[in-house]
């Protein structure tokens, strides 16, 4: 793998893009199609991709073990914390409105909140459990 | 046009699914599942549910293929024949699948606009959505604003079956090591 100048150059070419895409595809999810399952989905095969090519000790540099393992709950954690405000304020829990003067704003900043956690869950189960894998054959 | 696209799809999907099953190495196997999954997105598309495609051709052809492939190294990448004959398989999903295809007759017509599923909250979904939270894509607006407790729901899925999986593939080494008397990592 190493050796393989074509695939090494091209995939250096491509990985930015895929972020990119996975960015675009998070941030778009509420006019086009896709959101944050989609997005965490891509930006993990983005990492999966460059651990292919480049290596896992280089994949690990980017995003260490600890860190995708604690991205799995903490999805969750985000997700859960974007109902708390309209708790405050006694309204019902994941209630969007109350984020913002304007009812329909609000429900776009509670979609993108949701949305983050949506991703970091998804993305840090696919990453650890790559990792979890790729580490068994090591041994 | 429709019409054409999906008889080529599909026709593509069964022949896919003949191939894997002919299929004894298991390398080519994973190849064949990840193209199976890009032809099922095509399908999606021409089914106007791109969020599924989406989600299928990440997933399906994407991640999954990969996992395979991982899995593939940790064990042997041939099929070992079986000790029995086809006969019982063949029995079992022949019959499931006659069952399915009765089912299909209680189902309402392909695309029918008077099916329970276009007629029972999706208008009144599609008509509050825009005023309600401007957000175009109903589809995020159901799954994220009506929806949120059961997106909640689906997250905390996800987070379950990773730690499951991360528990299996990370716990048993420990025990092995233990058991033989090696030096862990």
């Amino acid at each position: 793998m190493r050796l393989d100048v074509i695939l090494r150059i091209t995939s250096k070419l491509i990985l930015p893009f895929i972020l990119l895409f996975a960015l675009y595809v998070h941030f778009h999810g509420d006019f086009g199609p896709g959101g944050g399952f989609q997005a965490g989905v891509i930006a993990a095969g983005m990492l999966i991709l460059f651990s292919i090519i480049f290596g896992v000790y280089a994949a690990k540099q980017v995003v260490s073990e600890t860190v995708a393992t604690v991205m799995v709950p903490l999805g969750i954690l985000i997700y859960a914390s974007a109902g708390i405000p309209a708790l405050l304020v006694n309204q019902n829990y994941l209630n969007f409105s109350v984020l913002s003067e304007d009812t329909a704003h609000g429900q776009h900043i509670g979609i993108l909140w949701v949305e983050v956690g949506v991703l970091t869950t998804v993305a840090g189960s696919m990453i650890s459990i790559f990792y979890a894998l790729v580490q068994r054959g090591r041994s | 046009m429709e019409l054409y696209v999906n008889m080529i799809l599909l026709t593509l999907l069964a022949a896919v699914t003949v191939a894997i099953i002919r299929q004894r190495n298991l390398f080519a196997v994973v190849v064949l599942t990840g193209a199976y999954s890009f032809l099922m997105a095509s399908v999606m598309i021409a089914l106007d549910a791109v969020d599924v495609a989406m989600t299928e051709a990440s997933v399906g052809a994407g991640v999954s293929a990969v996992f395979l492939l991982t899995t593939l190294y940790l064990t042997e990448s041939r099929e070992l024949a079986s000790d029995s004959g086809p006969a019982v398989p063949l029995a079992v999903s022949s019959l499931l699948g006659a069952v399915l295809v009765y089912g299909t007759y209680g189902l309402p017509r392909f695309g029918a606009a008077d099916a329970p599923v276009q007629t029972h909250v999706g208008p009144d979904y599609l008509a509050r959505s825009i005023p309600d939270t401007t957000v175009e894509n109903v589809v995020t607006s159901v799954l994220a604003s009506y929806r949120s407790f059961d997106t909640l729901g689906e997250t905390t899925v996800v987070f379950t079956a990773a730690i499951g999986v991360l528990l299996l593939l990370r716990g048993r080494l420990r025990d092995y090591d233990r058991d033989s008397g090696e030096p862990g990592e």
